[in-house]
């Protein structure tokens, strides 16, 4: 494996991490801000203890997204330095403009949440999470505007003297029409990642603290079930438009998901296709229209295939393979589908057990604990199909990923930092695991501090 | 013009992280010596609990700024100083880990690795982020297509490895500072002795430093900031001696935020000089970004960075009470 190669595998390792983190952040910062409300306007001690209790669950998440995204930040000067020096004028400024507008927010806001509970009040108190949960949504949509321009590179031209891409237009680069179709689909795959969390954790204490009081995780499993529904509805009404998008923008991905060879009208759609060791495709299973129908809305549309578009691109762009790797493509994007689809079914499930007050039953459990699984893989599996499908182009149509490499940096300087991070990494991961376990399982956090003023000498009710 | 405004608030960005994190990274240095036992060390931590993620992101956004300004400075700073830099981020991530998850358990074992993973994430980078400022002042080999030709070893010159005694010990003066001023009782009283100690050592430490930035290249503007950051520390060593902790923190904050005025005002025009050949050097004008980018970039700044400024100051306000030992619920987390 070369430098380049080494620096690839870091970038899908620590970023796919770090998206480990991220939803269920963004989801259970909103969740957990609802549970305030709830409090806030009725004064039920239920919802104070379900947000005393998810709330410590999301600051244990909290901690590792911050952590990782810091890697995040640093990594394309690190890695990709020929990458930063052509992007720099077009993708620095949302990078900047992220940390200002939103890191401070979050940052700043949960501190003042964690520790704020009995110096604020009520009302203000209340506001910070909120606060936090807006500048998460916020962050998401500038870096995703940000990774936007990278599939779809608009507001911009080519500077070839300078050997840069440069900035014309602004607002189009935050209104890419990449991130306007990503967003939604994002935030309602988030959102089905922090609902199967919250529906799985509460299902747990429902059946084994049998003598706990119920009442907060009966809501809890509500409220996780009808995020982990309502996302999916959302998920694949807007993959369905984001799908439709790359049709155009992206021909070569949407042919490489779907292991179209030939452009066809009346394109079928193939369930299943398995290759041998040798990348010789096996055996496919197909139902004839449907992918027509997906990505044009009519059953006699033109989808265009591999083999076309990889003849087309070497008369434009020259000599060169600009197809992806397709069973990587053509795989994830269907563990993307297929996970999500089966987290939001387990949800209905869900419901309908526990219909008017029923209890999940102890046949629950392990369904439950596999549940938050399934939506955390489709997230990964999706950002592996997007990135992957992207390839062998870094910038879509100007830049290979082979050119943005750091020239600089040396085989073994990046084996010591994927080695590093990994080994890291994977620490951190079981110390988090352990450490959200041990907070599921534990006591619901006291509720009386939150009551009332501070004064002198009264005990802090939080403390590192 | 518009590049100049943006080194401006690239030094500006740097100012915020050092004077802000500068006492984040001293206190966690301090705490297992200055933390006698577990109530002492939750004392302190608790003094930057609730601002410690705020002030990092100061540095977050001086990269993000670097990079939307000045490509070339962000690609060839980060990927030439790229083990010194990992080091760096190793040593962030434990540290912000650390502070979340130390009290999660109650378990002194537990409890006292977190407490030696904050000792060292603070300790790295207060020493590496001296040594790579120290390099980009005084200059690294970079070639004719702006990059960097050395290795780690070229970094840990004598000239960069005062630089980064330097910053470790402003840090620790600056974080004994902050400690007398937000604790009560025996703490508050050791950390005032640590200050005078850590002073003098910084002291020393800086007259040399900028006293060897000037005589390789007097640049006069800089070298009255010099004398200027001098002054202050001199004059918190004094507040300290009178007891007045409120004027010793102001001291030590500006000697680190002169100290970075000086070395920015010493580095203009260029942004990363070259050793290998002047010609080579990174400048504000041939590693800046279009002027269309930097005029955005300069109304989302101006804008913004005064409101950020606003709530930040609001949430130190929020915590003005100083936090003491008595007041730590027993066994809580
Ligand atoms: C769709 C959402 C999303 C995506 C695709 C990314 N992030 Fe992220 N990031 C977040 C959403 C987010 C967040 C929800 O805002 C986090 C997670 C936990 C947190 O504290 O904020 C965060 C944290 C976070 C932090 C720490 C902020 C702090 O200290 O408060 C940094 C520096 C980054 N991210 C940078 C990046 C970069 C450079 C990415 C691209 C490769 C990236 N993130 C992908
Ligand atoms: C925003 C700026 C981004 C840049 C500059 C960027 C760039 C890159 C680069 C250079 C690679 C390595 C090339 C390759 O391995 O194929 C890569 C791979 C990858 N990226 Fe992105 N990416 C960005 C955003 C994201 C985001 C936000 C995610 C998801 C959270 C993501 C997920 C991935 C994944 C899963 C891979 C793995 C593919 C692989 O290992 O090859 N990327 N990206
Ligand atoms: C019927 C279901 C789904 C369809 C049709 C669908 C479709 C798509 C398509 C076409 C893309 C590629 C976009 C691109 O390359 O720009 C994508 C990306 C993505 N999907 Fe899905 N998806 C579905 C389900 C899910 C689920 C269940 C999740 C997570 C829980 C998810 C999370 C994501 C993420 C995080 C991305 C990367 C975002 C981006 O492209 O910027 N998707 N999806």
């Amino acid at each position: 494996m070369d430098a380049l190669d080494l620096a690839r595998w870091q970038f899908g390792i620590t970023t796919v991490y770090h998206f480990l983190f991220v939803p269920l952040t963004i989801s259970l910062t909103f969740i957990v801000a609802g549970f305030q409300t709830a409090w806030f306007r009725t004064g039920n001690d239920k919802y104070l203890k379900a947000t005393r209790f998810y709330g410590e669950l999301m600051l244990i998440n909290f901690a590792m997204g911050v952590v990782t995204g810091i890697v995040q930040e640093f990594q394309f000067g690190m890695n990709w330095s020929d990458y930063s020096r052509y992007v720099g004028d077009i993708f620095g400024a949302p990078l900047a403009i992220e940390g200002l507008l939103a890191f401070f927010l979050e940052s700043t806001f949960l501190g003042l949440w964690i520790f704020g509970w009995d110096k604020l009040s009520k009302k203000l108190h209340l506001a910070t999470i909120w606060i936090v949960a807006v500048g998460t949504a916020i962050s998401a949509y500038i870096i995703l505007a940000a990774n936007a321009w990278m599939q779809q590179p608009v507001g911009s031209t080519i500077n070839q003297a300078a050997g840069r891409a440069e900035l014309k237009d602004f607002p189009a680069v935050l209104t890419n029409p990449t991130v306007l179709f990503a967003f939604p689909h994002v935030i309602a795959g988030a959102f089905m990642t922090g609902g199967a969390f919250v529906l799985a954790v509460a299902v747990w204490r429902l059946v084994k603290r049998p003598d706990e009081d119920h009442a907060p995780f009966r809501t809890a499993a509500k409220v996780g079930a009808v995020a982990l529904l309502v996302g999916g509805l959302f998920v694949v009404a807007s993959g369905d438009q984001l799908g439709k998008h790359i049709g155009v923008d992206q021909p070569m991905k949407l042919a490489a998901a779907e292991n179209l060879r030939t452009t066809q009208t009346g394109a079928p759609f193939s369930v299943v296709t398995l290759w041998g060791p040798d990348g010789k495709q096996i055996f496919s299973l197909e139902i004839p229209d449907v992918l027509s129908i997906l990505a044009t809305n009519n059953p006699n549309g033109t989808v265009q295939g591999i083999d076309n578009l990889q003849a087309q691109y070497v008369a434009q762009y020259g000599a060169g393979d600009y197809t992806p790797v397709v069973p990587v493509t053509f795989w994830s994007f269907r563990l993307m589908i297929g996970a999500g689809t089966l987290a939001a079914f387990a949800a209905l499930w869900f419901l309908w057990r526990m219909r008017r007050g029923r209890a999940p039953g102890r046949g629950a459990i392990a369904i439950a604990v596999l549940l938050p699984f399934l939506p955390l893989a489709a997230n990964s599996f999706a950002w592996i199909f997007t990135e992957m499908g992207r390839q062998p182009w870094i910038v879509y149509g100007q830049q290979l990923t082979s050119q943005g490499v750091s020239p600089s940096v040396g085989t073994l300087e990046v084996l010591i930092t994927v080695v590093g991070f990994t080994v890291l990494y994977g620490g951190l991961a079981v110390i988090e695991m352990g450490l959200l376990l041990k907070k599921i399982k534990g006591e619901v956090p006291g509720t009386a501090a939150a009551a009332g003023a501070d004064s002198d000498d009264k005990p802090m009710t939080f403390a590192y | 013009m518009l590049h100049d405004i943006w080194f401006l608030l690239i030094a500006v960005l740097w100012i915020g992280y050092f004077v802000l994190e500068g006492f984040d990274f001293g206190l966690g240095i301090l705490l297992p010596f200055l933390g006698r036992n577990d109530k002492e060390r939750r004392v302190l931590i608790n003094a930057i609990g609730p601002v410690w993620d705020g002030n990092e992101v100061w540095v977050l956004v001086a990269g993000g700024a670097t990079f939307a300004a000045f490509p070339h400075w962000y690609a060839t700073l980060f990927s030439g100083f790229y083990l010194a830099l990992f080091l760096i981020l190793v040593a962030l991530i434990i540290r912000g880990v650390a502070f979340e998850y130390r009290s999660k358990r109650d378990n002194p074992t537990w409890r006292l690795a977190w407490d030696w993973a904050i000792f060292i994430g603070s300790a790295v980078p207060a020493l590496l982020w001296g040594v790579a400022f120290g390099n980009i002042v005084g200059g690294v080999p970079i070639d004719a297509n702006k990059e960097f030709t050395g290795n780690l070893l070229t970094l840990l010159n004598p000239y960069g490895l005062l630089a980064g005694v330097v910053t470790f010990s402003l840090f620790v003066t600056h974080g004994a500072a902050y400690i007398a001023l937000k604790t009560e009782g025996d703490i508050r009283a050791r950390a005032n002795r640590v200050f005078l100690g850590a002073g003098l050592v910084a002291a020393v430490a800086a007259v040399v430093f900028l006293g060897w930035t000037q005589a390789s290249s007097f640049i006069p503007g800089s070298a009255a900031v010099s004398v200027l950051a001098a002054l202050a520390l001199v004059g918190a060593l004094g507040a300290n001696l009178l007891k007045r902790e409120g004027w010793a923190f102001i001291g030590s904050a500006a000697t680190i935020g002169l100290a970075v005025v000086a070395l920015f005002l010493h580095l203009y025009p260029n942004v990363m000089p070259s050793s290998t050949n002047p010609a080579f050097s990174l400048t504000v004008s041939n590693a800046s970004s279009t002027d269309l980018t930097l005029q955005i970039m300069t109304v989302v700044a101006v804008v913004f960075t005064p409101i950020v400024l606003l709530y930040q100051g609001w949430t130190y306000w929020i915590f003005r009470k100083r936090v003491s030992a008595a007041r730590i619920p027993d066994g809580a987390n």
